[in-house]
């Protein structure tokens, strides 16, 4: 839809609406952008340009990361109307998974995290299956308490299976610590550009997945009302499944890409799903391309408040993260691109 | 003439609340009939029972197999299209897969954008509106919305459930219009809720008087508009 620059003559019609909507993004876009602009020139003048950027490198490559866990939460909150307190414990044992079959089984890094995605994807199908589906889907706190036992069982089952020590867990490039291209000072990893483009990849079908397949359309309708799919002779339950399967493999990557940096070790995703909460709430809880947008913007932020605020402090960053879950809840509580229809009577 | 629908001794219930306490009623191929009642009197859970959408008991079978206890989308891919109360279209797709959607079950891919060309000709605001949201139509437009994607499914029984609510008379009268053509053309059978007692009736064949959960009348549509009681009742002369 071309963007509209002055308000229609109707304020009520669809037009409108339409116009509101990409209006107020703009608005909260630029004052977000504005925030993050004023920072940067304090920080610039403050520490240096070099310095700055390389925040904002480490900011982004960790922002992908969180976007990608915030895709895994979107994609089952879409279907499901629930956090899944969860997806830090599945992708933590995903990522475990790939750990074995590089280190026991001698897969290269690459197949190995490929056969923990679709592992994991099968486990959380599992899961819908047998703990999520026997609910009615409007019950919502019990399947959140059932989220909230995943990851209580997962947990567990990973120190039972893997012990609690953490282990180095391989990067994608084989030198991805040492390589990079230095601009102005600031060092950019291939590892990193790597990893944001495999996450954009996935993203990229996932979107196209929902816009353009059957199946999509399909989880399209569930996560727009569930009775309606099932009266259009929806498999309701099927569709959820797939939901849940491909937010497990997005955990699973994103837990896969996390790894080399933080070690591989029983909750190490719990930190990164926090920043993912944030990000998803910012994101809009059911946009795609939100959640992961959103993702780097946390991300960026981040790295740039712990680093040049003082009174912060660089273990402030998960604070951050919760200062920012309750102000978008305040101010905007659709987040930046989440969609609120009104309802017509 | 066997039925297309059939329920004997139907009761559907909420947790504990029987709300239909054992009502028999048939749909005849080709037919229309129209469900009449008191708010309360239970004829939304008619129709929501035959799609299953709430705890039924009793026989109720759909040419010729039984729909208790069958999953509701199992239901519509037997030929049993419902339009809910309140629309019932997916308020944040586009027009445009609302009615993709309609047609999910089936797998003729032609005959269904076919299909979506046709109610496009019929409905030309869906046409003007086909990537906009649903959520973003006027009333009349979205139930306009709600009867085509319904009918995108190519069901043999129809379900309405107060098609007219809350429409100006002109867009009910045109909507009226639209279901009679459908019936005409594509051979559809309909179960009618409606306040709008007359105008349903003249499309109807056959009617049900609904009460406090049972059936206290049946007939003709003739014999309901000449009967005193209903006139009075529902009609309002």
């Amino acid at each position: 839809m071309a963007s509209i620059a002055t308000p229609p003559q109707d304020p009520t019609g669809p037009m409108a609406e339409a116009w509101w909507r990409e209006h107020s993004l703009a608005t909260n876009l630029g004052v977000i952008g504005a925030l993050l602009g004023a920072l940067s020139i304090y920080a610039i003048t403050d520490g240096g340009f070099g310095l700055y950027l390389q925040r904002v490198f480490d900011g982004f490559s960790s922002g992908v990361l969180y976007g990608a866990t915030a895709l895994a939460l979107v994609l089952v909150f879409k279907a499901t109307k629930v956090i899944n307190f969860g997806q830090g414990a599945m992708a933590t044992f995903g990522a475990y998974l790939a750990y074995t079959c590089v280190n026991n089984l001698g897969f290269p890094i690459v197949p190995a995290i490929l056969v923990a995605m679709v592992a994991s994807a099968v486990m959380a199908g599992g899961i819908e299956r047998a703990l999520v589906r026997p609910f009615d889907p409007n019950n919502h706190l019990a399947i959140l308490l059932v989220t909230l036992g995943v990851y209580i069982a997962l947990s567990a089952l990973t120190i039972l299976i893997w012990g609690s020590n953490p282990h180095g867990f391989p990067n994608l490039i084989s030198d991805g610590s040492t390589s990079y291209i230095g601009i102005a000072g600031a060092r950019l990893y291939y590892e990193d550009i790597l990893e944001a483009v495999v996450v954009a990849v996935f993203v990229l079908a996932i979107v196209l997945l929902l816009s353009r397949t059957r199946l999509g359309l399909a989880m399209r309708c569930v996560a727009s009302s569930v009775e309606s799919a099932r009266l259009l002779g929806i498999n309701v339950g099927r569709s959820v499944q797939v939901s849940w399967a491909l937010a497990a493999a997005a955990g699973t990557l994103a837990a896969c890409l996390s790894a080399p940096s933080t070690f591989i070790q029983p909750g190490f995703m719990d930190n990164v799903l926090l920043y993912a909460f944030a990000a998803a709430t910012l994101g809009g809880l059911d946009s795609i391309v939100g959640s992961v947008f959103a993702g780097v913007l946390v991300g960026i932020a981040t790295s740039l408040l712990t680093a040049y605020v003082p009174a912060f402090g660089a273990e402030f960053g998960s604070g951050v993260a919760f200062l920012l879950i309750v102000i978008v809840l305040q101010i905007k509580p659709a987040g930046l691109f989440g969609r609120h229809v009104m309802e017509r009577v | 003439m066997t039925a297309l629908l059939e329920a004997r001794d139907l009761r559907a219930s909420y947790g504990d609340v029987e709300v239909l306490h054992g009502v028999d009623f048939e749909v005849h191929p080709g037919e229309v009939v129209v469900i009449v009642g008191a708010n309360g009197a239970g004829k939304t859970t008619t129709l929501r029972s035959i799609c299953q959408l709430v705890r039924t008991r009793g026989a109720l079978t759909f040419d010729g197999q039984s729909l208790v206890g069958r999953p509701t989308a199992e239901i519509v891919r037997l030929g049993v299209g419902l339009v809910p109360q309140g629309r019932g279209t997916m308020i944040d797709l586009t027009v445009h897969d609302n009615l993709r959607a309609g047609g999910y079950i089936r797998t003729d891919a032609h005959e269904v954008s076919q299909d979506i060309s046709f109610w496009y000709e019929t409905f030309p605001r869906l046409f003007e509106r086909r990537d906009m949201l649903a959520g973003s139509l006027s009333g009349g437009e979205q139930q306009m919305l709600a009867v085509a994607r319904a009918m995108m499914s190519r069901p043999r029984l129809l379900l309405l459930d107060e098609p007219s609510l809350g429409l100006a008379p002109v867009v009910i009268q045109r909507l009226f219009d639209v279901l009679e053509d459908v019936k005409q053309q594509r051979e559809v059978s309909m179960v009618i809720v409606e306040q709008n007692v007359s105008l349903a009736l003249q499309m109807a064949q056959r009617a049900y008087v609904l009460e406090a959960g049972e059936v206290v009348m049946a007939g003709s549509a003739d014999e309901l508009r000449d009967n005193d009681g209903v006139r009075r009742a529902y009609l309002g002369y």
